[in-house]
């Protein structure tokens, strides 16, 4: 990650996309299901969520992989299948060579030490009844490393690394602001300096002036510490100012993919371009030049998915074929092979969709009101 | 919505069923066989006659058919019959359901009436001097056994008086039936009443209470009182609604347990509804009855506990969903 | 009982604390440092309710009381099973063989056996005391255990459990517990003895169907709390999970409700004894004291009546008192607890 703040600036610097490791984690068409709550017998395909559907992605060692996406779309599950909180439909977790889709909790235990996560409630990831030295702690109690002093001693250095005082080792999660709980939560993760680390939307839910200092600290701690990061949010320009590469989900499945520059650069999928035109921009005169893209009602239920592209109902380009053909995740319009959409008509370099009119239906589309015409 | 109908009704059956099974461990299979015939009939029955109970009662069987005839029994409303008084216990509860039913109805209208009124004026003035009073003497009759406060009532409202000669109300166990003589059936039954109800309407109150003052702080109560409502209405028609359920439910479940027989009252003030009949029968050891009311009882609970659960589904739609 | 307002002096304490006054000493800085614990909060708002602390005084004068009965009985020279029939004096019953009223023989007056009625009631404390504080204990714990397996392993661990808090629940407690030991009387079913195992078990045994219920409801949604999840992340085992994660939230509400059920057990035990189904005589019992006075009270003798009573009130309004006080400090603003 860089510190880079301006919107327009090229980002020239030596670690976009380049090969900085060995990939430490592969995904591979991973798939996780939740069945329904039906009562009925037999389930059929209708009675489960498609929280995450055929995702496949990697990340390289020292590296941010940001993750996208709208509330709904299983950023979030996928982050806890990858994790092992959740077991997997089917598909393949392959993290430092080891494929841990499938192990048991016991021979997933050393694992543990070595992929760590931050949630995003800071107020819902700490016990309340414990106090903090304990709760940093904790890592060293359930693996049986350290204990009494030793213990104590690492806790408190990790508190200075995170920016804490170490004094406060014996307060109470309360007794913080919602920015310092957060930075207990990243001391506990950075307990056994895990090689992944899985940031669940981890500024979401604090003030933005708040949300610069973690995301600096967290900077701070991976050139340190040579951690790679899954960074997880909903907000682009956060996501902008720390990946090297990008993944945009959408409805359980990756729509694009691309290293950070690339992505703002030259989107391809129409979604990913009307997530691009909704950030801010604080230079007035640029904002009013542009054309909003507006998406039209929320996203569809996971529980019966839009056939074809998911994206469909939805899409201001949306044609007869994309209701017909699911797109395979693959480099479109001649870009490179680490730039991959999803999609049958990507946006050209320069084309302004906004302006383009969906051919398909009425009755295969999303209208105004939000609703299925006829439904 | 009758899904959820269905899945508690057969939830209450089920549990139900439970109850057959315990009751028959307890007195068919836990005194071992050859106690049951003899404790059965009573403790005056001669050998001929505890042998025609064993006979009867299919003991020489297995267990499995005993259980099978006692349920099959049951489902025909028979609950068996007592050879201590000669009669079957259908017609012993008939007679003590009518007085344990009295017993109930008063006081829940009492302690309903008591327990609302004191719970809506405490949450409505807090802190006044009602509220403490009333909280006060809430606590006072919640910490206090029933049995005293019948006996601390019979001593001052009826002994005392009538050694002075100033007698108001009836000796305990003076029972007339409705049918009879009302003016007279309400006259014996005021000291149970008021005992049974001033005990249970200390719950009542600090139920109410509570409720009433969880729900004001609400956004909705709020808002009612910034469109200009009369505070009357806010209380009445938004507050107490919506604190109601908790004290339904409560109302239900006591209601419930007491259809077996509110033991403790009736006991104090000797009036021969069921909880004193099943007394009785255990120091006489006849056990037919105790059996038969442990039923009722049991019926009473589980199908209050049905009704409540449905009634707060009915009140609460997100109950159903669970 | 009522929420008692902070002294005025801790509130502006607290502002100047909040506006960054620097606290006077070295020892006053390091203490602020010291997590205030939730535990602390609650022990310092319950020091503060005066009628709370009133209680636990009268209950630690029933406590004494329980402990030294015999030095009661020493004290006033009579034994808790000794009658005074006479004819030497002191003298128990009248010339009509009725019980003597208080006065300088008998503080209290005697029973129908011609027994010191003080003496009694200081044994009968003991009864009460021990039965309500195990039975109670058993109640939390047995309840404890069932509704943490039940919420916590779901499943068909939890579909069993809850059936049989639903039975239990369904159960009418008075009329069971007089059955099951009027047939243990006859003949006693393992651990269940007649007197005062049948009668603890039977009170601890009923309690668990409520303390099950809540139990299990408090450990369903503190499972989906995040702070689980990360323990997981962590390779926390199921076990570390319950009793270092889990268990701490439970315990605010756990003591809460024991506090409260402590006078319902005495009651319960009172009203057993007072059926003829609990503490058998002549052992000494509050319940079979009231139940005796209330044969022939009506003779005269109110003071046989009136003190075993006022007994049972006084220390079930004692523990009533108290325990609200101790939801109240850990639930000012009453929102967490029923």
């Amino acid at each position: 990650m860089n510190r880079e703040t301006t919107p327009t600036a090229d980002r020239g610097t030596a670690n976009t996309g380049a090969d900085h490791g060995e990939v430490l984690l592969r995904v591979e068409n991973l798939v996780k299901y939740f069945p329904v709550q039906s009562g009925q017998l037999i389930r059929s395909k209708r009675d489960f969520v498609h929280a995450v559907d055929d995702v496949s992605l990697e990340i390289r060692q020292g590296q941010t992989l940001g993750l996208v996406g709208e509330t709904g779309c299983g950023k979030s599950t996928l982050a806890r299948c990858i994790a092992r909180l959740h077991d997997i439909t089917s598909g393949k977790i392959i993290f430092d060579g080891h494929d841990i889709s499938t192990i048991s909790a016991r021979r997933m235990r050393p694992f543990r030490r070595e992929i760590q996560m931050i949630f995003q409630d800071p107020y819902g990831s700490l016990n309340p009844r414990r106090r903090v030295g304990s709760i940093i702690g904790d890592p060293f109690a359930i693996h049986h490393i350290a204990s009494g002093a030793d213990r104590k001693r690492r806790v408190q250095h990790l508190m200075e690394l995170v920016g804490l005082n170490p004094e406060h080792y014996n307060r109470f999660p309360a007794e913080f602001s919602g920015g310092q709980r957060q930075r207990i939560g990243v001391a506990r993760a950075l307990a056994f300096t895990p090689k992944l680390i899985i940031c669940d939307e981890p500024v979401s839910a604090l003030d933005v002036s708040i949300q610069a200092q973690i995301i600096n600290l967290l900077a701070d701690l991976q050139s340190e510490l040579g951690l790679t990061y899954l960074f997880i949010a909903h907000d682009l320009s956060v996501v902008r100012h720390v990946s090297n590469t990008v993944a945009v989900m959408y409805l359980g499945k990756v729509t694009e993919q691309s290293p950070v520059e690339q992505l703002w650069a030259h989107p391809r999928h129409p979604y990913t371009d009307a997530l691009l035109s909704a950030v801010p921009i604080p230079d007035p005169e640029f904002a009013g030049r542009r054309e909003r893209i507006i998406l039209v009602g929320d996203v569809p239920s996971p529980i019966n998915p839009p056939s074809g592209c998911r994206f469909h109902p939805r899409c201001p380009k949306a044609r007869q074929a994309c209701v017909e053909e699911v797109p395979e995740l693959e480099p479109r319009l001649g870009d490179e092979p680490d730039h991959r959409a999803a999609c049958l008509f990507p946006v050209e370099d320069g084309e302004d969709i906004s302006k383009s009119r969906p051919s398909i239906g009425a009755d295969k589309r999303v209208i105004e009101t939000g609703l299925v015409a006829g439904s | 919505m009758t899904r959820f109908l269905v899945r508690r009704t057969a939830q209450g059956l089920f549990v139900m069923w439970l109850m057959t099974v315990t009751v028959f461990l307890i007195f068919f299979i836990g005194p071992g066989p050859a106690l049951v015939a003899r404790t059965l009939a009573g403790r005056q029955a001669t050998l001929a006659q505890v042998a025609e109970v064993a006979h009867r009662l299919l003991l020489d069987r297995p267990w499995y058919v005993q259980y099978g005839h006692f349920v099959w029994l049951l489902l025909h409303g028979n609950l068996g019959y007592d050879y201590y008084h000669s009669q079957s216990v259908n017609s012993v509860i008939a007679q003590a359901f009518p007085i344990t039913l009295s017993l109930v109805v008063g006081a829940s209208v009492l302690w309903l009436a008591i327990g609302l009124a004191s719970g809506i004026v405490s949450a409505v003035k807090t802190r006044s001097i009602w509220d403490r009073t009333f909280t006060t003497l809430a606590l006072l009759f919640y910490s206090m056994p029933t049995f005293v406060l019948g006996f601390l009532l019979i001593l001052g409202l009826y002994y005392e008086l009538s050694i002075h000669h100033a007698s108001i109300f009836p000796a305990p166990g003076t029972w007339v039936p409705l049918t009879q003589n009302p003016l007279q059936w309400a006259h014996g039954l005021i000291l149970p009443w008021f005992t049974l109800a001033l005990v249970t309407a200390a719950t009542y109150t600090r139920l109410t209470r509570g409720s009433m003052l969880d729900v004001s702080g609400e956004d909705f109560i709020r808002t009612a009182r910034s469109k200009g409502m009369s505070e009357r209405r806010v209380i009445f028609r938004h507050n107490l609604r919506a604190s109601l359920t908790p004290v339904v439910t409560q109302f239900g479940l006591d209601v419930g347990v007491l259809i077996g027989g509110a033991i403790i009252t009736e006991s104090v003030f000797s009036l021969p509804g069921l909880g004193y009949t099943a007394v009785q029968a255990i120091n006489q050891q006849d056990l037919p009855v105790v059996i038969g009311v442990v039923i009722v009882a049991s019926a009473g609970v589980i199908v209050a506990n049905v009704l409540v659960d449905i009634l707060y589904a009915v009140l609460d739609p997100r109950v159903r969903l669970h | 009982m009522f929420n008692i307002q902070q002294q005025p002096g801790q509130a502006e304490a607290a502002l100047l604390e909040t506006m960054g006054a620097v606290p006077a000493a070295e020892g006053e800085a390091a203490k602020k440092i010291e997590g205030r614990s939730p535990w602390r909060l609650a022990w310092e708002r319950l020091r503060h309710d005066r009628a709370a602390m009133i209680s636990l005084g009268i209950i630690a004068l029933i406590v004494l009381v329980a402990i030294f009965a015999p030095v009661v009985a020493a004290i006033t020279g009579h034994g808790v099973y000794q009658q005074f029939r006479g004819p030497q004096p002191p003298l128990g019953l009248s010339a009509t063989d009725q019980p003597v009223g208080p006065g300088s023989a008998f503080l209290l007056g005697t029973d129908d056996q011609a027994r010191d009625i003080l003496v009694r009631i200081a044994y009968g404390a003991r009864i009460s005391l021990f039965v309500g504080v195990v039975a109670t204990a058993v109640t939390v714990f047995g309840g404890l255990v069932i509704g943490l397996a039940a919420g916590f392993f779901g499943g068909w661990v939890d579909s069993v459990l809850a059936r049989f808090l639903d039975w239990l629940l369904a159960v009418p407690f008075l009329l069971f517990a007089i059955s099951l030991v009027s047939v243990v009387q006859i003949h006693p079913i393992g651990p269940l003895q007649p007197g005062l195992p049948v009668v603890i078990i039977v009170l601890g045994f009923f309690g668990w169907a409520a303390v099950g219920r809540i139990v299990r409801g408090q450990v369903l949604s503190i499972r989906e709390k995040e702070y689980i999840e990360a323990a997981r992340a962590l390779g926390a085992g199921p076990w570390r999970i319950m009793f270092i994660d889990i268990l701490p939230n439970l315990l605010a509400q756990l003591i809460v409700y024991t506090t409260l059920l402590i006078p319902v057990t005495i009651v319960g035990e009172a009203s057993l004894s007072f059926l003829g189904v609990g503490i058998q005589p002549p052992t000494a019992d509050w319940g079979e004291m009231i139940s005796s006075a209330s044969g022939i009270y009506l003779y005269g003798s109110w003071w046989y009546l009136l003190f075993p009573s006022l007994a049972l009130l006084i220390t079930t309004l004692a523990f009533n008192i108290f325990g609200d006080g101790v939801r109240d400090a850990f639930d000012p603003r009453g929102n967490l607890f029923v």
